[in-house]
């Protein structure tokens, strides 16, 4: 199916604006479009007009230029005649705003759209969705433009089953300072599904990481989707809600009462090295570590720290999600020691955690972040930096990812977000290297690579 | 492919919903899984004549088309080490509801595992390994995968049981037999896989393995409605 009309058009038809009522979704679509994206938009209503200044065509054929995508967003029982002009017309896809189809029993409706769509090799988002945003080119999400809130452009597609999870999800993203290539409401999902738009983001070349909220697949849906994101070269992250457990009904085997639908999600999922998140805090963790580090780790986890308790506080996270801390040699400890300034030799502790202390200075972080980048035993290093030590600078963010760049190991890094610290967080994120807010997010970006090596 | 014998078992149990265990042990046998040394006897004398012949202790267990849990209604009995217990057991096995017979097996000695298969709905069969016997639903100690499985998944599964340790030789006792258990995995999976839409699920509880051989010593079809 060839979406990248759907995704990145130059022309877009919006199906559906009011002439009379400003606030209509159709009309937030098409003023923030025509405001604030690259995409050229056309106004459309059987009435036909002017709004504000510009024409207001009767059918998408009578626009003098050839239609990329068009969104539709009028009553429900109008959308196949306006799909029929479509497809005259040679649009190349939609994205189906209007709700009134299977999801109010009008299941007819909706087939009837499908099989139009289908026969004439149009592909359509939804119907009843929020639909797509896909910046710098469009944003169909009825949502008001002062109201909405954007992540910057970024690696990270995002596929929604759920449109108010969507817009809560980009609030969350942009907060962290998550990039998003393209976010996605499915709605109904009556032609693309999940499947269709992880084959699409596999090769699209702006994302790097394709993220999907799922309630649940159809019949043996779940398996071709497990093969598809097996092969993706892109890690591939999943959150299902309905963790229903096995068990409840009354079933005849023991097998089929343990084996509930959410256990047979979650185990597959980890077979094949799909990530599952299985909230949304580990969703928003997952998305911003796999968006800079693509490779599975076994997850032995060297932790660097300004304070014991931080350190203690990362061991337990990491034994919670399964995660070793492997103890440092007595050698690989005396190394370290020796490499550290004097003042710091005596009272830091160096066997894993490498606690440097409230004494060390930025060549300390730096020397234990060099050590252990190049130890085998440890396949990712955790930095709990503590921005208010006293001997540190603010540059150590942008230092400390330096070494990532001369050893390639996984560097993630623990930054209280506050404003007064933001020179930390951006010397490791214009360098590529993850930064969490909390220690347990720090270890949960660890977690994420960890779930990408098959189990 | 399925063959014959087997497409006949299934249909001949289909209105019942699932297969006699004597029936669903030969089906295994026939797809190559090792099963006990076993007969199906009407009378006492005869469970007495095949005990004497297998040697004590033996397992005795209820043949009935209206019992799927056998234990749960006390229609197994292991460790009977004599002729008046086999008799004693067959008795009491009598007085069952729907009583078709009685199950004359070997006694076999290993940990008791389960070996199971589902038809998911999203992602289709799906094979699990876990600790099994009577408590498997207490202990809910499974891996899942999803089928097909090749020979050398036992051991990622394995690896992912809480109680990992007690296959890999615990506290002195010998390791089960990977090798063993990692063939009847392959083969049941493969026969599943044919079985497809026919059937909703299976458990083998137990598979009873030992450091030598891995052996289906119950199995429960359940078939598609």
């Amino acid at each position: 199916m060839e979406l990248e009309a759907v995704f990145k058009p130059k022309t877009m038809a919006v199906i559906g604006v009011s002439l009379t009522h400003g606030g209509h979704p159709a009309n937030v679509v098409y003023n923030k479009n025509n405001l604030r994206h690259e995409a050229e938009v056309f106004a459309v209503n059987h009435r036909g007009g002017v709004l504000q200044g510009k024409t207001v065509y009767k059918r998408v054929s009578d626009i003098p230029e050839e239609i990329d995508l068009a969104v539709i967003a009028t009553r429900a029982e109008i959308v196949p005649d306006i799909f029929q002009d479509c497809i005259e017309a040679r649009v190349n896809g939609a994205v189906v705003i209007s709700g009134g189809f299977a999801e109010t029993g009008r299941g007819e409706l909706q087939e009837s759209l499908v099989s139009l769509a289908k026969k004439a090799g149009f592909p359509f988002i939804g119907p009843n969705c929020l639909g797509v945003y896909s910046p710098p080119y469009i944003d169909t999400l009825f949502i008001p433009s002062e109201r909405i809130v954007r992540p910057d452009k970024g690696g990270v597609a995002f596929v929604s089953q759920s449109g108010g999870l969507l817009a809560d999800q980009m609030v969350k993203f942009a907060g962290e300072g998550v990039g998003l290539s393209s976010a996605v409401s499915i709605g109904n999902k009556a032609m693309i599904r999940e499947l269709d738009l992880l084959k699409y983001f596999a090769q699209d070349k702006e994302t790097d990481v394709v993220a999907f909220y799922v309630e649940g697949f159809g019949r043996d849906e779940g398996r071709d989707f497990i093969a598809a994101a097996a092969h993706c070269p892109k890690p591939v992250i999943v959150l299902k809600s309905g963790k229903t457990i096995g068990g409840k009904r009354a079933v005849s085997s023991h097998t089929a009462s343990m084996a509930g639908d959410y256990e047979v999600f979650s185990a597959v999922l980890a077979q094949y090295g799909v990530v599952e998140a299985r909230n949304e805090f580990e969703l928003l963790s997952f998305c911003e570590a796999l968006s800079c580090y693509h490779g599975p780790i076994q997850g032995r986890i060297g932790i660097i720290t300004g304070s014991g308790g931080h350190g203690a506080l990362a061991v337990d996270a990491c034994f919670s999600q399964g995660l070793s801390v492997p103890l440092l040699s007595e050698r690989d400890q005396d190394e370290i020691r020796r490499s550290v300034s004097p003042r710091v030799q005596a009272i830091a502790s160096f066997a894993n955690p490498i606690d440097l202390t409230g004494s060390a200075v930025d060549e300390d972080f730096m020397a234990a972040a060099q050590f252990l980048s190049k130890k085998k035993e440890v396949d990712c290093v955790v930095i709990l930096l503590l921005p208010y030590l006293p001997g540190i600078t603010s540059d150590l963010g942008a230092r400390l990812s330096q070494v990532y760049r001369r050893e390639g190991k996984p560097l993630i890094a623990y930054v209280p977000h506050v404003e007064r610290y933001r020179m930390f967080i951006e010397g490791f994120e214009l360098n590529r290297i993850p930064v969490a807010h909390s220690i347990e997010g720090a270890v949960d970006m660890a977690e994420a690579m960890r779930r990408q090596q098959p189990c | 492919m399925l063959n014959k014998e087997i497409k006949e078992i299934i249909s001949a149990s289909k209105d019942r919903g699932w297969v006699l265990e004597p029936d669903a042990k030969r089906l295994f046998s026939i797809a190559g899984l090792d099963i006990p040394h076993f007969t199906r006897v009407n009378t006492a004398e005869d469970a007495i004549r095949f005990a004497k012949k297998i040697g004590y202790p033996v397992v005795c267990k209820v043949v009935s088309p209206l019992v799927i849990h056998k234990s749960e209604r006390d229609g197994v009995a292991v460790g009977i080490m004599s002729d008046e217990e086999v008799t004693e057991t067959f008795e009491r096995f009598s007085g069952t509801d729907g009583f078709a017979g009685m199950l004359v097996e070997e006694t076999l000695s290993g940990i008791e595992l389960i070996v199971g298969a589902k038809i998911d709905y999203q992602f289709g069969p799906i094979i699990i390994l876990g600790i099994g016997g009577v408590g498997v639903e207490i202990y809910r100690d499974i891996a899942m995968r999803m089928a097909p499985l090749a020979e050398t998944d036992v051991e990622l599964m394995v690896k992912c049981l809480r109680a990992h340790e007690l296959l890999e030789g615990y506290r002195g006792s010998k390791p089960v037999n990977l090798k063993e258990l990692g063939r009847l995995l392959a083969r049941f999976s493969g026969l599943v896989m044919d079985l497809g839409e026919m059937i909703e699920s299976i458990d083998l509880n137990p598979v009873i393995c030992s450091s030598t051989k891995c052996v289906v010593a119950d199995a429960r079809i359940i078939l598609k409605e």
